[in-house]
């Protein structure tokens, strides 16, 4: 059992005992180390301004991602290291990503200013990142600034971030892998605090499965995106935190000859090229999940464990026919993923019990899918409506149906009655499923909220369920839609 | 884009203004040095302050408040309410009617009613949460309507009356009628509020804030500790965003920590929440515009009534002003021969509306814009030729409240030059066969002006104060009553003052706002701020340049023509000499080399009470052409382009004012499009983070985004090297947009007006476009 914290920050070994169970990277910062540079704009995940680096060696290669360091636990840096934006410009030279912002008038206020930065500099370090407007746009969801209107800070990433990185990093990038790959190495546990208060985070599945049984109210975390929130907002007190971030492998994604199977510990950043690679509407969802920030840290099994009501991946997922892998102790069980959610906040998951893994099906030919979010704004926003269908088709007819929505009912569900109705339409002849449309009205009774109102869910839901069978009846999406053509996007200007 | 396109003028022989250097803090920002508030490494001892509120009142009587649980909480040092208050318990601007901390009746969801003092922020946010209350409800009054039908005021109605109206609108050929919501706008400045509070002998205060206005908080102050002004000092280096925001809503939270600094003998600092940013401070008014237009068959306006009514929240704060801007911009650009205009101030129990950047012009000029483009549909004709007919021109040039537009040539060769360079009527014709040719999707276009009047309403804040020191190597401290909240103000002033001097930037040092050096400043808003504070500088810099001129005519007998001021040296005759070197021989002289500027704005001569005279110095002229696609099965819409060309006059900084159009812009677009504030039945904000409250992020702004300064010969009127003011027109550039999703909507039924209101959030196009639909269908 290892009692202190271990990361590499500015090229040495941080070693700490004495960390609170939810202490946050950004008050480790700002409150213990006095480097102030990083800023508190939220205290949610949501603006960005607290972003900083983080570096972890993804398949043996040194990957940077960039981080909310509000919601995330210092805990959670064990074994990686930290990147702030005081440790870039290196002897009074501006870092590539500092000169350009610079050059290009990309701070107004300058409050946002670091973590616009620090995201530019996980984009710099990220070489097979395509140099276009939009990637810079994507890395840059999760940034809010208020001033400038973006262009500034868009033309600095694309002056500074598409070149062969060269700055202290990529200098020093053997050093700073061999150091990780030290710390890596540390078979034993982690176990910061006593009996009662602690952030523990096992090395192992059965250390966690273990540790979890004998603390069945202790907190389980992965990304802490949605749980780091409890604790910033809610002011919640978890005394007795597990991560699951040092269980080997758990962070796996592997192709089995079906589909896709996902460690508990795997992100959204992790897994976006395998969903991708199953249907372009899976990858577009995928990519407006959160924000880079977001997706870097927050995996998909935890999106799935804690159970929105919205959840953003489990509708599409249950379309899918995605099955959830669960463990409690020594025992093991799979449920198809649409019965692990009973009600609101309530899932099927026993005290103790631990996500494991996730296995998503891949389409057959034979198969049509269609995904849709609907949001407020479209990057980094939660869904009000989400849609996703899984047709089999037999000569262009529907015969069987997979129909899942989010943001409807209390929890992410199929429209069993719009399902029954689809069953020998056709596609390309509306007439022929206007009765699933209408059917659609008596599967959900949906809330109004800040998001959206009852009747526009119910509309846009049915508009969705059209829209899909639209595309797949042949219409091309580029007369559908106003965002995330299937084929890439492409200049709108008339 | 490559700025020396953009300016498109020649420099003429100036060597620091209107170059288009960076902000002056641009290498601290990026490399996290540059301190805000909440970064001032913490005197020995600080202790912070948390709010504290009910969270199941939006408006009742305090029967009791149990603080027990909240004192015994640990860490907690002191538990302050209204009794604790040593002055006066009141925070407003003026009236008296925002208590520090309420004492009987809860006003709004989110008033603060007490504060914690902890050894933590952490600590005082847990113990917050501890105090019990039972409280007696009262209805309260939230919307438009409820506020109109229980009469509430926080201001007595005003309006502008022009020529006859009610005879212009009998005898119109044809009348329309029509009325929009507009929604509010949270601010999302990204630095939340903060104050730090450091007691000092005497009872002196000394407080480091970010607020617009330090002369008003340094008053506010004052007045909650009793102690004169002179006892209380306010700094404030930078903020991170105001955006109007920190125009009076930074009083409360300083006030409360220099009170928790008073009563605990410790330095204090507040800094709020998101959350509680959010719930707690004024947003922009949110309006309702009814309006009646008559006018003629070719679209030419007779006559207008138009009706604001204004939600102002639970006190009048700047309510006055705000609303009184959005009657000066109900003209937008067009001539209105004969008009009323009346505006109500409506009370209701939520948080109370404040400053937004353009301060109730965007309102009003919505509305204007909304009725140019139901003109245009009813008598179908292109909204572009409606518009045109209807502006100001010679004959035709008076404005609803008296003023005359001298300067209309300007909006006219703006809009002629963008209709042409933004290709709008081959863009018209390929429009109209897309849409006649997709189902789902269309798409609309819009091209709107921007006339926006500069000058504060309030004749008294037109005046500004600036404190210049040369010292004897030759550098300068720069000083003035402006406030750094992004806006590159302080690299502008200080260009002026290296121009006067003739060095390069780096020996100006600028220098925090501070209210011991410039006193009975104005707020740091209006669009203002270097139009003021530039012209004081440069006054400050020219009595010390005029000095040393005068010392140097004696000391090397020559005429002052000889003397110029260049290259950091000063040319006397046929020598040059360093400044530092002539500073310091006039310096060995008894010469000062330090000096105030002070400057009030000509020409300024509006008489509210009886609505005339002359408010404005002069406009800004700007316009832009947006082009939108909506969906509309979905409500969803993608701004495809964006055109815009812009007056700065001559511009002092490029690049700062490419800064400030864009960003303003995309600020405006943000308030008609994606940034929904929603309120529940029972008056709680439901939108009060960035998780729920949607800014533009870097995808919302088009890709093809084509912005140009116009070729300006310079502002008529005489402003500091005949710039313009460019804080605040841009947003309204964004009405572009909301015009074009309009127009969209407006395809699916021709000759039919949408009723779509603001923002154009997807729900709302939806709404708009499902009754197009209906009514076709009908049809």
């Amino acid at each position: 059992m290892r009692q202190e914290l271990r990361f590499l920050h500015r090229g040495k070994v941080v070693e700490l005992a004495d960390v609170r169970p939810t202490e946050t990277v950004l008050d480790y910062l700002r409150l213990r180390r006095g480097l102030v540079g990083t800023k508190e704009g939220c205290g949610e995940g949501d603006c960005g301004a607290c972003t900083v680096a983080i570096g972890r060696l993804v398949e043996g290669r040194l990957v940077y991602q960039p981080v909310n360091s509000c919601i995330q636990f210092l805990g959670m840096l064990d074994g990686a290291e930290l990147v702030t934006v005081e440790d870039l410009a290196q002897d009074g030279r501006l870092h590539p990503v500092q000169q350009a912002m610079v050059d290009c008038h990309g701070s107004q206020c300058g409050f946002c200013t670091p973590g616009f930065i620090m995201s530019l500099f996980t984009l710099y370090h990220a070489p097979d990142a395509p140099p276009t407007r939009k990637t810079v746009t994507d890395w840059l969801a999760g940034n809010l600034c208020r001033c400038t209107g973006y262009r500034p800070i868009v033309d600095a990433a694309m002056e500074a971030c598409f070149q062969v990185a060269d700055d202290a990093f990529s200098r020093r990038a053997e050093e700073t892998t061999a150091a990780l790959v030290e710390m890596a190495s540390d078979p034993h546990d982690l176990r910061l605090g006593d009996k009662d208060r602690f952030f523990a985070a096992p090395a192992s599945l059965d250390a966690l499965a273990a540790l979890c049984e004998a603390h069945p109210d202790a907190t389980i975390v992965a990304g802490a995106t949605d749980v780091g929130l409890w604790v910033t907002k809610q002011l919640r007190d978890l005394p007795q935190v597990i991560w699951l971030g040092r269980v080997r492998d758990f962070e796996k994604v592997e192709e089995t000859p079906g589909g896709v199977l996902l460690g508990a510990g795997a992100t959204f950043s992790d897994t976006h090229a395998f969903m991708a690679r199953i249907d372009p509407d899976l990858g577009e969802l995928w990519r407006r999940i959160g924000s880079r920030q977001v997706r870097a840290s927050g995996t998909v099994c935890g999106n799935i464990a804690n159970g929105s009501p919205i959840g953003d991946s489990p509708p599409a997922l249950i379309a899918l026919g995605a099955t959830l892998e669960l463990r409690k102790g020594a025992a093991s069980r799979t449920v198809a993923l649409e019965d692990f959610f009973i009600d609101y906040g309530k899932q099927d998951r026993a005290p103790g019990e631990i996500v494991t893994g996730l296995y998503v099906p891949r389409l057959d030919p034979n198969h049509a899918f269609r995904c849709f979010k609907i949001s407020k704004r479209f990057d980094q926003d939660i869904t009000a409506v989400l849609c996703a269908l899984r047709l089999t088709l037999a000569d262009g007819t529907i015969t069987e149906a997979r129909l899942a929505f989010g943001g409807m009912a209390a929890t992410p569900r199929r429209a069993a009655k719009a399902e029954l109705a689809l069953i020998g339409a056709r596609p390309d002849q509306p007439a022929s499923w206007a009765a699933a449309l209408k059917a659609l009205g008596d599967d959900f009774d949906p809330i109004s909220d800040m998001r959206a109102s009852d009747a526009y869910r119910r509309e846009v839901a049915r508009a969705l369920l059209a829209k899909s069978l639209v595309e797949i009846g042949g219409t091309p999406d580029e007369r559908t839609r106003v965002t995330g053509l299937r084929g890439g996007e492409t200049s709108n200007a008339a | 884009m490559r700025l020396e396109d953009a300016t498109g003028e020649e420099t003429g022989g100036l060597r620091r203004v209107r170059q288009p250097l960076p902000h002056d803090s641009a290498a601290r920002h990026v490399t996290g040095e540059a301190v805000y508030v909440d970064d001032i490494r913490e005197p020995a001892g600080t202790l912070h302050v948390v709010p504290g509120w009910a969270r199941d009142a939006t408006r009742g009587r305090i029967i009791s408040l149990d603080l027990d649980a909240v004192r015994a909480a640990p860490g907690v040092v002191a538990v302050l309410t209204g009794a604790d208050v040593p002055g006066k318990n009141d925070v407003s601007p003026a009236l008296g009617d925002e208590p520090m901390f309420v004492e009987e009746e809860i006003e709004f969801w989110g008033q603060p009613v007490f504060a914690v003092v902890a050894t933590t922020r952490e600590a005082a946010r847990h113990a917050e949460r501890k105090a019990r209350f039972e409280i007696e409800a009262l209805a309260p009054v939230l919307t438009v309507e409820d506020a109109v039908s229980a009469d509430t005021t926080v201001l007595p109605d005003y309006q502008f009356r022009k020529g006859s109206p009610e005879t212009g609108l009998a005898t119109a050929r044809q009348r329309l009628e029509g009325s929009l919501q507009i929604g509010g706008q949270e601010h999302f400045y990204l630095e939340g509020q903060v104050s730090l509070a450091v007691p000092g002998e005497d009872g002196d205060m000394f407080v480091h804030t970010s607020s617009q206005h330090p002369s008003e908080t340094q008053h506010v102050i004052a007045r909650v500790l009793g102690v004169p002004d002179a006892a209380v000092t306010v700094e404030v280096r930078r903020m991170g965003g105001g955006f109007g925001g920190k125009e009076s809503q930074a009083n409360h939270w300083a006030g409360i920590a220099a009170v928790a600094a008073r009563v605990t003998g410790h330095p204090c600092k507040m800094r709020l929440d998101r959350d509680d940013d959010m719930i707690m401070t004024g947003k922009r008014h949110d309006f309702r515009a009814d309006w009646v237009l008559g006018h003629d068959e070719n679209g030419l306006v007779r006559a207008i009534d138009m009706r604001f009514f204004a939600r102002c929240g639970y006190s009048a704060d700047l309510s006055l002003g705000v609303v009184d801007r959005a009657m000066f911009h109900a003209d937008s650009s067009y001539f209105y021969p004969d008009a009323l205009i009346h505006s109500r101030r409506l009370k209701t129990n939520t948080c109370s509306n404040t400053a937004f950047r353009g301060f109730g012009g965007p309102q009003g000029m919505l509305a204007a814009e909304l009725m140019m483009d139901t003109l245009a549909i009813r008598l179908g004709i292109d909204p572009l030729d409606i518009r045109k007919r209807n502006f100001y021109r010679d004959g035709r040039d008076v404005t609803p409240f008296g003023m005359k537009v001298e300067e209309h040539a300007t909006l006219h060769a703006v809009v002629d030059e963008l209709e042409e360079s933004s290709d709008y009527r081959a863009r018209r014709e390929a429009i109209a066969v897309f849409n006649s040719t997709s189902p789902i999707l269309k798409k609309g276009l819009a091209l709107t002006p921007v006339k926006f009047g500069i000058s504060f309403t309030l004749k008294h804040l037109n005046q500004a104060g600036a404190l210049v020191h040369l010292y004897t190597d030759g550098s300068i401290h720069l000083n003035h009553g402006g406030t750094e909240m992004g806006q590159g103000l302080f690299q502008k002033v200080a260009q002026i003052v290296a121009e006067e001097f003739g060095v390069s930037l780096d020996r100006v040092k600028i220098t925090a706002t501070h209210t011991g050096k410039v006193p009975n400043t104005g707020p740091t808003a209006a669009s203002s701020g270097t139009d003021l504070n530039g012209m004081a500088a440069k006054i400050a810099a020219e009595k010390i340049r005029a000095r040393l001129v005068a010392f140097a005519c004696e000391r090397f007998q020559v005429e002052p023509d000889a003397i110029s001021f260049q290259d950091n040296g000063v040319r006397i005759g046929e020598e040059t000499i360093s400044l530092g070197q002539l500073a310091r021989e006039a310096h060995m002289a008894r010469i000062q080399l330090s000096a105030t500027g002070f400057y009030a704005t000509p020409g300024i001569t509006w008489d509210r009470p009886s609505a005339s005279g002359q408010p404005f110095f002069y406009f800004a002229y700007g316009a832009a052409c947006s082009e939108v696609t909506i969906d509309t099965m979905t409500g969803e819409m993608r701004v495809d382009r964006v055109d815009i060309l812009h007056d700065v006059g001559q511009s002092l900084n490029p690049a700062i004012d490419i800064g400030q159009i864009e960003g303003g812009f995309v600020q405006g677009m943000g308030w008609l499009t994606t940034e929904e504030l929603v309120w529940d039945d029972s008056g709680r904000l439901r939108t009060h983070a960035p998780s729920t409250y949607k800014i533009p992020t870097a995808s919302d702004v088009p890709e093809d985004f084509r912005v140009k300064l116009f070729g300006s010969t310079g502002n008529p009127s005489p402003t500091v090297y005949r710039s313009k003011a460019v804080g605040e027109p841009p947003v309204m550039l964004a009405i572009s947009v909301f015009s074009a999703i309009h127009d969209a909507v407006a395809s699916l039924n021709p000759g039919e007006v949408p009723e779509l209101d603001a923002p154009a959030t997807p729900e709302e196009i939806l709404k708009a476009v499902s009754h197009m639909k209906r009514s076709r269908a009908r049809a």
